[in-house]
């Protein structure tokens, strides 16, 4: 069997337990808090309107939106619950994830029930009264089991739509089926996408076609197809929940990434070194890059890979640009003192933005420098990627080399090398460490002003970690021990458009290329 | 006996009336037919005996109670009601549907069970139909079992809106002279809502008629028919007795040839 699927295989059971799970519970709570606003807007028009008209407008906010909306609601209700009870809601993964996915449920079972329940026969609903039901009665033995198979069909909705979106939750650190979709992005693994859009085709389904015998059941006054149907599907969420339990356990390390391929084989390398000091690993990727420190900071993440000039200027939001060795001091004493995080120490290289030209052009203009750069630029096209234009380091060089270019226009990082190597662009944003720099040829032009802060690679430990002597011995020997060139070529493993390997593969082969074992 | 004394229900704030200061007695064991044109105010009045509807003014009192002052639900537990729409519960098998008020009262399940099969029995249908759907049973088998299920929990007052209105004219014939012997044979007191003042001749000890929100006559149906100085009263009960005497000259004709 090909290595991507194999690998794919591997992590099945802990992001398919984690989608079915997170899923699952988006959808209990969706029905129960469905339910008691459907019988309060059956009874009183007054209720109908604002609740059915709140849930259209939860539906219209894009679901990566609503789940990104989460964070910073979660994380201000945790330093609050944090002074007040001195306990910290957590902010990341799960619950933003669950709070997002319950509210895009509600929407289909709320207007199906509804539409049901107000459209029954009113003959039906007068002979209720007429025999002598109470209001209450009448519900629960008229217009309850009437509206049902609507119910169900909205419940229906529900699931595939929320199993879908599900696949949004793991850019704010909760692991389900949208790892694979992620992780295969970055690194262009189409193998990897297609599984996970596979699986989650395959769980929506299934989900469906089972809710759809619980229907039928109803629907046709078959309760043993209900029960097997219920049944079928309770024993898949007990199944997910029993996945979990066995392949992590309390005490593992749990080992984060952001979402980038450089990223996934650090993740891996440390991952490997935790575990062959024989304790369990768990591997949280894929993560924003906000949310990756955050959850560190609250011990969510035992430990990853961050940059100095990142810290410096998103957690520690400093602008100036001190020396490397300063900046790394600072960021120890910093990142201690205010978030009890433990910088245990740099990798050896540096993955900073760079600018990259072809050698060749580079050579014949004359280009070394980004001082000789910014005499040429009127002439010449710059591709940046998506948020590059954006950031500090793009104003930064503007404001020290007075750069100005003929164009400017953003790529995905893939296709903006492509651009810059079929020659539509002449000068590209490109990270230190990225291994097209050197399979491309590429010249990385000298920053003589500092314009760019370091970007030295670091592992950080959570709080928690910070004197953890298991992690200290299987990490230590990682410090200073990554040169930029090995790191280039383990990340083109992974990235090149022929032959790729799995990030694991990339990570074995740079452990023994830099001799740690 | 039932009495309405006074009884008005508006339903635009006191515009207009569906029923205006409404004042008759029903003692025990009678049959009433109500008639009139539609709205007229016969189903308003109707439906203020069992609280379906609530009126303004006036009281509503049943064997010297009013029933203002007993809970909708224990109300309509105690009388029978049959409607037009009739409102079988389809999720609910013909057995469930004729035992549903003794279940909500409280009768034990083998009690309901017997009571079931009794009444299906006097309703003339098979039992074989009690495990069916309500889907499955024809227009006139399912009046039947509303007429069951109305009796199920021994009302002795019921409450009839045109229940035979939508039934095809043998069936409507044959159901009505049924009805009317369970009324006798179980003692019953029925107010019975109908447009058709044959069926009312023919099934009621006394006819009521309304207009426009008020009674403008009530009496057996055999004083009515003999006249009365309402026209609008006289118009309606010559019909039955001049479609009678067509029919007889179309008889005597056949005779003749």
């Amino acid at each position: 069997m090909n290595e991507r699927l194999r690998s794919a295989l591997r992590v099945l059971p802990d992001y398919l337990s984690q989608h079915v799970l997170l899923s699952a519970a988006a959808l209990a709570l969706g029905l129960a808090i469905s339910l008691p606003l459907l019988i309060a807007a059956t009874r009183s028009a007054r209720v109908r309107w604002p609740v059915l008209a709140l849930a259209s407008l939860i539906q219209t906010v894009p679901g990566i939106a609503l789940l990104a909306l989460f964070y910073p609601l979660l994380l201000g209700l945790s330093s609050l619950s944090g002074r007040l009870f001195g306990f910290h809601l957590p902010a990341l993964g799960f619950l933003p994830s669950l709070l997002a996915l319950t509210l895009y449920s509600i929407l289909p079972i709320l207007r199906n029930g509804i539409t049901a329940i107000l459209n029954l026969d009113p003959a039906i609903l007068q002979a209720a009264s007429g025999v002598g039901m109470t209001d209450r009665q009448r519900l629960l033995r008229v217009e309850l089991p009437l509206a049902a198979p609507m119910l169900m069909a909205g419940l229906r909705t529900s699931a595939v739509w929320v199993i879908g979106t599900a696949t949004l939750a793991t850019p704010v650190g909760q692991t389900s089926l949208g790892n694979y979709i992620f992780t295969g992005l970055q690194v262009e693994d189409w193998v990897w996408v297609l599984f996970g859009c596979g699986v989650a085709v395959a769980l929506a389904l299934v989900t469906d076609q089972l809710l759809g015998l619980i229907e039928l059941g109803m629907g046709r006054r078959r309760p043993k197809l209900a029960w097997i149907g219920l049944s079928l599907l309770l024993l898949g969420v007990a199944a997910a929940g029993a996945v979990p339990l066995q392949a992590r356990g309390r005490t593992g390390y749990v080992v984060g990434a952001k979402d980038f391929s450089e990223q996934y084989i650090l993740a891996s390398l440390i991952g490997s070194r935790i575990r062959a000091s024989g304790h369990p690993v768990r591997e949280r990727t894929d993560l924003g890059s906000v949310f990756a420190f955050r959850a560190l900071a609250a011990n969510e993440l035992s430990v990853y890979v961050d940059y100095t000039g990142t810290l410096w200027t998103n957690i520690l939001h400093r602008t100036d640009a001190p020396t490397r060795a300063q900046m790394l001091a600072d960021l120890r004493v910093q990142l201690r003192g205010r978030y009890g995080v433990e910088l245990l120490g740099p990798l050896g290289f540096e993955n900073a933005y760079v600018l990259a030209m072809r050698r060749g052009e580079a050579e014949r203009l004359g280009i070394h420098t980004i001082q000789d750069l910014a005499r040429l630029a009127p002439k010449l096209r710059m591709g940046g990627d998506l948020e590059f234009f954006a950031r500090p380091e793009w104003r930064m060089l503007q404001a020290r080399y007075g750069l100005g270019f003929r164009s400017r226009r953003s790529y995905e990082p893939t296709f903006m090398y492509k651009a810059l190597m079929s020659g539509q662009v002449d000068v590209i944003s490109a990270f230190s460490s990225d291994g097209r720099i050197a399979a491309d040829h590429l010249v990385v032009l000298k920053d003589p002003l500092h314009a760019i802060p370091p970007y030295d690679a670091v592992i950080l430990l959570s709080p928690k970690r910070a004197e953890d002597p298991v992690l200290r011995r299987a990490l230590e020997p990682l410090i200073g021990a990554i040169p930029i060139q090995l790191m280039r070529q383990a990340n083109y493993l992974v990235d090149r458009p022929a032959g790729k390997r799995t990030p694991a593969q990339a990570a074995k082969w740079l452990a023994r290329a830099a001799h740690l074992n | 006996m039932i009495v309405l004394d006074n009884v008005s229900k508006t339903f635009d704030g006191g515009v207009s009336y569906a029923v205006r200061r409404v004042s008759i007695q029903v003692p025990a064991r009678t049959f009433v037919a109500v008639v009139g044109d539609s709205g007229s105010g016969k189903t308003t009045l109707l439906k203020t005996i069992n609280r379906l509807i609530e009126p303004e003014e006036g009281e509503v009192i049943i064997d010297d109670e009013r029933v203002r002052g007993v809970a909708p639900h224990a109300l309509r537990r105690r009388i029978g009601y049959v409607f037009q729409g009739i409102g079988l519960f389809p999720h609910m098998s013909i057995a469930e549907n004729i035992g549903i008020t003794p279940r909500l009262v409280g009768w034990p399940e083998p009690e309901i069970r017997a009571r079931v099969e009794e009444l299906i029995d006097l309703v003339a249908l098979p039992r074989a139909y009690l495990t069916r759907l309500p889907a499955e049973l024809s227009g006139g088998q399912r009046q039947r079992i509303g007429i069951a299920r109305a009796l199920a929990a021994r009302p002795y007052i019921m409450l009839m809106d045109e229940p035979f209105g939508a039934l095809d004219p043998i069936t409507r014939d044959a159901l009505g002279a049924e009805y009317r012997r369970l009324h006798d044979g179980m003692r019953l007191t029925t107010l019975m809502v109908t447009h058709d003042i044959l069926e009312a001749v023919l099934l009621a000890d006394r006819i009521v008629v309304m207009r426009a929100g008020a009674i403008v006559a009530d009496g057996v149906p055999h004083d009515l028919l003999a006249g009365h100085p309402d026209p609008d009263v006289r118009t309606l009960m010559d019909m039955p007795r001049r479609q009678a005497e067509r029919v007889r000259a179309l008889l005597e004709e056949r005779a003749r040839e």
